[in-house]
Parts: structure tokens; sequence; C-alpha cells
């Protein structure tokens, strides 16, 4: 029983932006082409571009997370969209208004895009499959599921630095039983064809059949798991999880997973460093590792925006295409 | 595979574009400008524009503009699929441009590139030099220089195909152009 | 039930697993009860006469577990609601869990419920007692007061005792008076959270898991418990294939246990998550297709000797929301028989087989004598059409609570007429 995909409209353009799972590599490669294109407008003086002028973008942040919100709110804002931002505490759902309700209440203000970002998996789902048909939802991160703007422009950052992805050895290091940004960047590895994907980290926060839900394979060794390495991802780790029965603590941690220039002698001589931030110096990696030569911390940053705007830019080009084939308009 | 035929030949546009270089040059000195900044649109208005650039041995690098992010029909066809970043080598503030693209019809194409050029700052001129000017203006806007006129019915389309030879290509609207 | 009327069933495929009947013959009723099989006795005048020509008639299903919601709940479903649907799908006893509000932990509550039932007359109502006052696991109830008060069996709900020595302890009690306790095996702890089967689906889907070992620590813990105390117990709800197997290998040593699988479970799998239907969002979990496949090989075998529906109808507000907030269950009654055949069809059991897991073999389990035809049980009949195509629709649905997953899907099998006590209490 194939039900069809629920963020692609019916000539399969994308409408909804919920996961990298069921996306084929051809749109992933289209989103990195738009973002590319997209980069160059913080080169402007005028940081901005006309194409979503009068698109009303509504940030519905159920978990806060600044950096994320900022991101998505100025990659709207150089589209020239109108950017509402709502940071939605617990104690408004504990009123008794619904998800949906929220939702309903904004379509009435004419929203035509919902960034949304909820503690619980699968609520981007959920919003697309209520949300009105001129309504686009993107999803900035849903409990453990996914976090796909967040996996592109890691596969930007990896693309300007490493353009053949048939080639390439990727190596994801930490907690990727509660990540969604691990499950995101494996789903997008591996459908951009990066044959070696590895991720590195203690039993206790590897998902159940990982290797096989996921096409990549585990290891338990942070030299032995970076080595050859052309890119070494690294994941936030939350403090909660130490002191717990999956961590004992993060000295541990971070004198096995913790990562720093010797450990990472093993990976291949160009091999860049990555971490979705903020970092935990001392924790996940030593300072000297964050700042040195092989982070490109700070480009995934700006690299993110460009992202988020391509992402935007088509769910909301394609919104009122409907059926219609795409044709070339006159525009000479 | 759509059915178009050949306007003009290589070597017609090979002899447009050496007309255009000298009306460029005496306009350029008409008005006393020495270093002007060339711009092209891609994407057949950069290969016009790389031949006027040898031509008039411009000291500046030339500029490439995609207008894709300044269309005014986003909302009806959404995102062009192919976008290349716009690149322009040198700060326009009070620079004299030499705008270059193919085909002049709608006039839409340079009201984008219009915007999209005073974003990036602001110029002291702007020329504009088209390969071929036709009918089917929308806007207020003409041509400077231009290396053909001509007038098509309102079904035909003409397209610039390059970069190695440039050939103007005449389709009827309907049959897929060349892309 | 002495307004019964007179009827007879004629020209039905009457099968019967209690007595191995299983041939056309015609049925004739009196008094709310079964007077005759095959010829009419002389003088028997019926006030009505049923065709059931190319139907099966077979003794009213007897559902383990379906939850009424009422007292309590009534914004989900009520006696009333379900007991239609109960009747519209041959279903003629069931059992309601103690999760009401109040809990069923004292008999005023149980009274309650067989008092609503009796009043609205369209199935039996069977209350399922709490073992520990308020399900919260510490004090054990009053157990022989409920037993008088009409529960066949005692049970936690979904909120399974996490103390072992409580467990034990409420395990010795209910043995004193040969209650029967329903269990759901799943370990508190491990799947503390989860909202789905721990496994690849989970994995991709980054959804909290309820792993295996949440049913199989929760079998070993109750089977070693009823073994050292003697006590009968029933788990309610298998999911897994090394749960049915440890539960195959403690019946063969003699514990006193045994099991069901709700029906939905021998059809869909975690795979059905993958859109995060939260009409899939269940407790048990649904497993693997090898767990599915294990637990119709343990319903052949006779391992598992009942199916129910584990009917769980909500309110449309309550399935509204990410998967991991809404409220886990379905609504199976209608689902109960075309589900059944579809067994049947692929070969699990033959239509005896699939009637005695239904019939018999759950009324076994309450130790109640329900479920059979002969001449004298009461008239709890089900009639139907084996062959009839329907499609669930919101229109058409009769339980209160539209939550399945089968809605919209072409179906087989369709209920003609339910008798409860020798009265037509549904007839299409």
């Amino acid at each position: 029983m194939t039900t069809p995909n629920p963020q692609l409209d019916a000539q399969g353009r994308l409408k909804h932006f919920l996961t990298i799972d069921g996306l084929s590599r051809e749109l992933l490669i289209e989103i990195l082409d738009q973002a590319e294109g997209f980069l160059g407008v913080a080169q402007q003086a005028v940081k901005k571009v006309p194409l979503c002028r009068g698109k009303v973008v509504a940030n519905l942040f159920f978990e806060t997370s600044t950096r994320t919100r900022t991101t998505f709110e100025l990659a709207a804002k150089r589209l020239s969209a109108d950017v509402l931002n709502l940071n939605i505490s617990t104690s408004s759902t504990a009123k008794g208004e619904t998800l949906l309700d929220t939702l309903r209440n904004l379509e009435a203000m004419h929203v035509d895009m919902f960034v949304v970002r909820h503690a619980e998996s699968g609520t981007a789902h959920f919003m697309a499959a209520h949300a009105a048909p001129h309504v686009s939802i993107v999803n900035a991160g849903d409990g453990r599921h996914a976090h796909p703007t967040q996996a592109m422009l890691d596969m930007l950052t990896i693309r300007r630095h490493k353009p053949d992805f048939d080639q390439l050895s990727v190596a994801i290091v930490g907690d990727i039983l509660h990540s969604r940004v691990a499950r995101s960047q494996m789903l997008a590895l591996r459908t951009l064809g990066v044959p070696d994907v590895r991720i590195i980290a203690p039993r206790t926060l590897l998902p159940t059949r990982v290797e096989e839900a996921f096409g990549v394979r585990a290891y338990h060794d942070l030299s032995e798991g970076v080595r050859d390495a052309d890119v070494v991802i690294m994941l936030r780790i939350q403090r909660e999880r130490m002191n717990s029965a999956l961590l004992p603590s993060e000295h541990e941690y971070f004198q096995l997973f913790g990562l720093t220039e010797e450990r990472l002698s093993t990976a291949r001589p160009d091999a860049i460093v990555m971490h979705p931030g903020p970092i935990n110096r001392g924790v996940e990696m030593d300072s000297q590792v964050a700042d040195g030569r092989r982070s490109v911390i700070l480009e995934q940053v700006t690299n993110g925006i460009a992202v988020r705007m391509a992402v935007m830019s088509m769910c909301l080009g394609n919104q009122h295409l409907g059926s219609q084939s795409q044709e070339e308009a006159t525009h000479a | 595979m759509s059915k178009s035929d050949i306007w003009k030949d290589a070597a017609a546009i090979e002899a447009a574009i050496d007309t255009m270089t000298e009306r460029l040059r005496e306009r350029l000195e008409r008005r006393g400008i020495e270093r002007p900044l060339m711009i092209g649109i891609h994407t057949g208005g950069v290969w016009v524009a790389e031949r006027l650039h040898a031509r008039l041995g411009l000291a500046e690098p030339l500029g490439h503009l995609d207008i894709s992010f300044y269309r005014d029909d986003f909302s009806r066809v959404g995102m062009h699929p192919q976008v290349r970043p716009s690149y322009l080598p040198v700060g326009v503030d009070d620079r004299h441009l030499i705008l270059v693209d193919d085909v002049l019809q709608s006039g839409r194409t340079i009201r984008a590139a219009h915007n999209v050029l005073f974003d990036y700052g602001r110029p002291a001129s702007v020329t504009l030099a088209v390969l071929l000017e036709r009918d089917g203006r929308e806007l207020p806007i003409a041509a400077d220089v231009a290396g053909f006129e001509a007038g098509f019915g309102a079904d035909e389309q003409i397209k610039l195909s390059g970069p190695e030879p440039l050939l103007m290509l005449r389709a009827r609207r309907g049959v897929n152009p060349i892309r | 039930m002495l307004n019964a009327p007179r009827l007879s069933i004629r020209h039905g495929r009457l099968i019967d697993p209690a007595s191995g009947h299983d041939a056309v013959a015609d049925i004739h009723l009196a008094e709310g009860r079964v007077l005759a099989i095959g010829a009419a006795p002389s003088g028997f005048q019926p006030d009505r006469t049923l065709d059931a020509r190319g139907q099966v008639v077979c003794p009213g299903f007897v559902d383990l577990c379906a939850r009424v919601r009422e007292p309590g709940l009534e914004q989900k479903a009520t006696i009333a609601s379900e007991g239609r649907a109960a009747a519209a799908s041959g279903v003629t006893t069931l059992c309601c869990p103690p999760d009401t509000r109040p809990v069923i932990d004292n008999p005023a509550v149980a009274r309650l419920i067989h008092q609503i039932s009796k009043r609205h007359g369209l199935t039996r109502v069977l209350p399922i007692g709490a073992m520990t006052v308020g399900l919260e696991g510490q004090s054990i109830t009053e157990m022989a007061a409920l037993k008088l008060a009409g529960c066949p069996a005692l049970g936690q709900a979904d909120r399974p005792i996490r103390d072992t020595q409580v467990q034990r302890r409420a395990l010795e009690y209910a043995a004193t008076f040969g209650l029967t306790l329903f269990l759901l095996p799943l370990d508190p702890e491990l799947s503390a959270g989860g909202c789905a089967h721990e496994g690849v689906v989970s994995t991709r889907l980054g959804l909290p898991g309820i792993p295996e070992a949440a049913e199989t620590v929760a079998v070993a813990r109750d089977l070693a418990l009823a073994e050292q105390t003697g006590a009968r117990i029933h788990f309610r709800g298998l999911s897994t294939a090394r749960g049915v197997e440890m539960l195959a290998e403690a019946r063969a040593r003699g514990v006193r246990a045994s099991g069901d699988v709700a029906l939905h479970q021998l059809f869909l799998s975690e795979h059905d998550l993958e859109r995060f239907d939260a009409n899939c969002h269940l407790v048990p979990p649904l497993r693997t297709p090898a767990d599915r496949d294990a637990l119709r090989a343990a319903l052949a075998e006779g391992v598992l000797t009942a199916v129910c529906s584990d009917h769980q109808p909500h309110d449309p507000d309550a399935k509204l929301g990410p998967f991991p907030e809404t409220a886990p269950g379905l609504s199976g009654l209608e689902t109960v028989l075309p589900l059944a055949l579809r067994l049947v069809e692929e070969g699990v059991f033959d239509l005896m087989g699939m009637i005695e897991r239904l019939t018999v073999g759950p009324a076994a389990i309450l130790e109640r004598d329900l479920g059979r035809l002969a001449p004298g049980a009461a008239a709890d009949l089900c009639v139907f059409d084996p062959e009839a195509l329907w499609t669930p629709s919101p229109a058409t649905w009769i339980s209160q609570g539209h939550n399945t997953p089968f809605m919209g899907h072409e179906l087989r099998g369709r209920v003609s007429w339910t008798l409860l006590g020798g009265r037509i209490v549904f007839e299409r």
C-alpha cells in the first residue's frame, strides 16, 4: 500500500518540506543548486530579492531555538516575505488551544507558509495533513524525526568542499538516538549517493536496527570510525543525557567520543569537520578542532540561510500552480 | 522535437555584433565614458556580452546577471529551474554600465535586471545593448544599441542558441522552444 | 427474557464449535433459549421466521476486550452507542476493562454498568474489575465483592502493576476466589514514553519505541508469578512472536495461563505507521510482519484460544495531534467479522476454527456458559453473510469512535441478524 508522498504535489513538485525521506536525488540536487543561486544575495548591497514579496511566513516554534528561528526569519526576509514569529510556550497549549486551533487561526490571517518546530515526531506531517490547500509547511525540526533544512545545508557545505558525493566517506558522531539532524543527514547522504556513511556512538545512543533502517555502518570507536573519512559531522549532545542511564559522565564521553586533533589524524588530510551548533566545547570536540583549519562550522551557518531561501521559495512558488503544467512564461 | 528554423545564421550574427561594437564605441566616446562595466544577462545575454567585451577590449571583467529572483511571474510559474548565481566582480556604485541581453521583447527581463542592479548599488548610468529588438513591448523600455530590429507574429518566438556557434532560431509558440 | 418471541431461523449453515455441528439446519428459539436444532418440535408456531439461506448461523461472539467508555468518558462513547455497534457486529457478550471513570474497583460501578447495559438490552456487558484500587497498583480491591457483582475476571486495563510484590499478592488473593486475571503484558518502565514498536520503522521515523522486551519481560514475570501462586492468568493482547512462544512453553508445563490477540494485530504491522497514521497508534504497538505471522500461527495451533476486538472508540480530538500525543487504540467492533473471515480466506483456520476463537474460546477463558447453540442454551446468535462486500464509511459507521485505519477499505462479510436472549437486537 503506497500512499503518495505528502510533501509533493501531483506533478512531483515540492509543496511542503517535511523530511528527506522519499525525495529523489534530483530534487535534492535542485534544492542545492537553487541554494547556490541564493548565496549571492548576501553579496548585494541590498541583501534581499523581491521573489516572495507579499507572502506571509509564520515561524511557529513550540520549542525555543533562537538560532534556527533566526536563520529562517532572515531567509524569509531576504526573499521579501513578511514574517511572523510565534514562540508558543507550552502554557498556551495547556490553556487548551490545540495545534490545529493555532493553525486555523493563523490560516485565517492568510499566512502562506508555516515553519514549524515541535518536540514530537510527526508534527510537521500532521500539520501538512490538516493545512489548507494553499498553505505550505516547512519542518524546522520535529521530535527525533527530521530536520531536513539542517541536513540540506550540511549537504551544501559538503558539496562546496567535496563536489563528488559518489566518492565520499562521511562519519556522524554522537547522539544518533535522539537526533533528528542525524536522521535527516543519513537519508540525505544516502539519497545523494554517498556510498560510505558511518555513525559513531556508544550503543545507548544508537537506535535499534539503525544500520538496516538507514543503510549506514555503526562504529563504537572514534579513531576507527573516522579513518579515511572525508567529512566528520559532530552532533550536539544534550547535557541532560549525562549522568543518566544513557551516559555516565561528560568526562568519559569526551575521553571516548570527543573530537581532538589527535583522534582526527586517522581521517583524510583534507577532511572537513562540521557541527550543527551550538558546540559544547570540551564535550563533543575541543576548541582546537572547532576553530581549526578543517572546521567549516561558520560556513554551515551562511549556507543555512541560502538553503532555507531555496526551500521556501520552491514551496511558495509551487503553491499556485495547481495542476497545470509548468510552462515557460514570456519573459524576454 | 521542436519545429524551428534558423532566422539568422552565425555569420549574420557575428556581423551584427560587429555593428553593435562600433555603435557602442561611438556612444561611449560621445559620452566620455572611459571605463564602462559590461554585464550580460543569463544565458543568451552573456554569450553576446562575451563577444562585445572582447571586441571592445574592456579592462574590467565581465559581469553576469541572473534575474530569476526578480521575475514578476514567480507566483504564476514558480521557481525557475536553473538559477545561476549573479556575478558582479566590481562594485556598480557610480559606474557606467552596459547591460547586454539577446532579445528585447516585453521588457520584463530588463525591468527585473534593473532591480537586481539597484540592489547591488547606484550606477551612474545604464546603457542597454541587445542583439534583437523586436515587437511585443509591455513596458516603456527601449534599447540604446540593437544588432537587429524586426517584427514578428505574436505567436512567434525567437531564441538565441549558443554558445558556439550563435544562431537565432524561430519557433511557433506552443511548440516547445529550445531551452 | 420472557418477552422474547418464538423464532425459527431456517436454511442457514449452522456452525456450533462446541458441538462440532456444521451443516445446513434450522434452529428454533423460544423464551430466550434454543429450543431445537433441525426439525421444529411438534406444534411449534414461530412468531417469525428468518430465512438464512446462503448465510452462516452461529453463536453470538464473545469479545474479551471492548471499551464502552461509560461511565465517565461519554464524549468518546456510551454503553448505548457501543451496544449498537456490538449488535451490528454479531457481538452478544463483551468484557469492558476497568479503566472507566470512576474505575471499576468497587461493586457499585460494576452494578451500574450491568444496569445500564441491561436497560439498553443490546449486548451483554461484563465488567472486568480492577485488581488494585484506582488501578494505581498499590492496594488490592475487594475482589470477592467484585466477583459477586458480576465481574468474571479482574485486570488492570493498560496500567500494569509496577511493584512485583503487589502483583504477586493480587494474584494470590484472586486465586483464593478462583478469579482469572486479565494481564496486559507490557513492562511499564521499558515501554515508558514509547508509542511504536522499537524497530526499523520507529528508528526511521524517530518515534520513541516500545521494545519486544517490554512484552517478554512482563510475560516472564507474570508466568513465574502464576506458577508460584497457582493463579489463573490470561494475557490480554499479545503482540510478539517471542511472547507467544513463552506462553506456549508455560502452557505445555501446565501453567494456568492463556492468551488472546487483537484482530488488527494479525493484519497490520509497524509499516502501517510510515505516514504517522494516528489510527495505527496502538498499545501494544503494531510489531513486525514476522511477529504478525507468529501470532497467526499461535492462533492456528491453539496457543492463543481467543481473538478480540480490543475496541477503543475515541472522540476525534483524541486522534488529532502529532502521533506520539494521540491517544492509542482503534475502534474495532465493526471489523471483527470481516477480519476474522479474512483469516479463513488466508488459510489460518477453517470457518469452524474461526468461530471457535470468537465464541467458545473466549467463553472458556471467562468460565461462562456462553458461545454455544445446544438446546437450552441462551439464544445469543449471529447470522452473517460471509460473501457480502461493504466499505466502512463515516456515514454508515455505528460506533461513536470513527478511529479505524480500515475506514474506506473494502471488506467481505457482514452481519444480517444478531439475537440476544432470543430477541432480534440487530437486523440489516
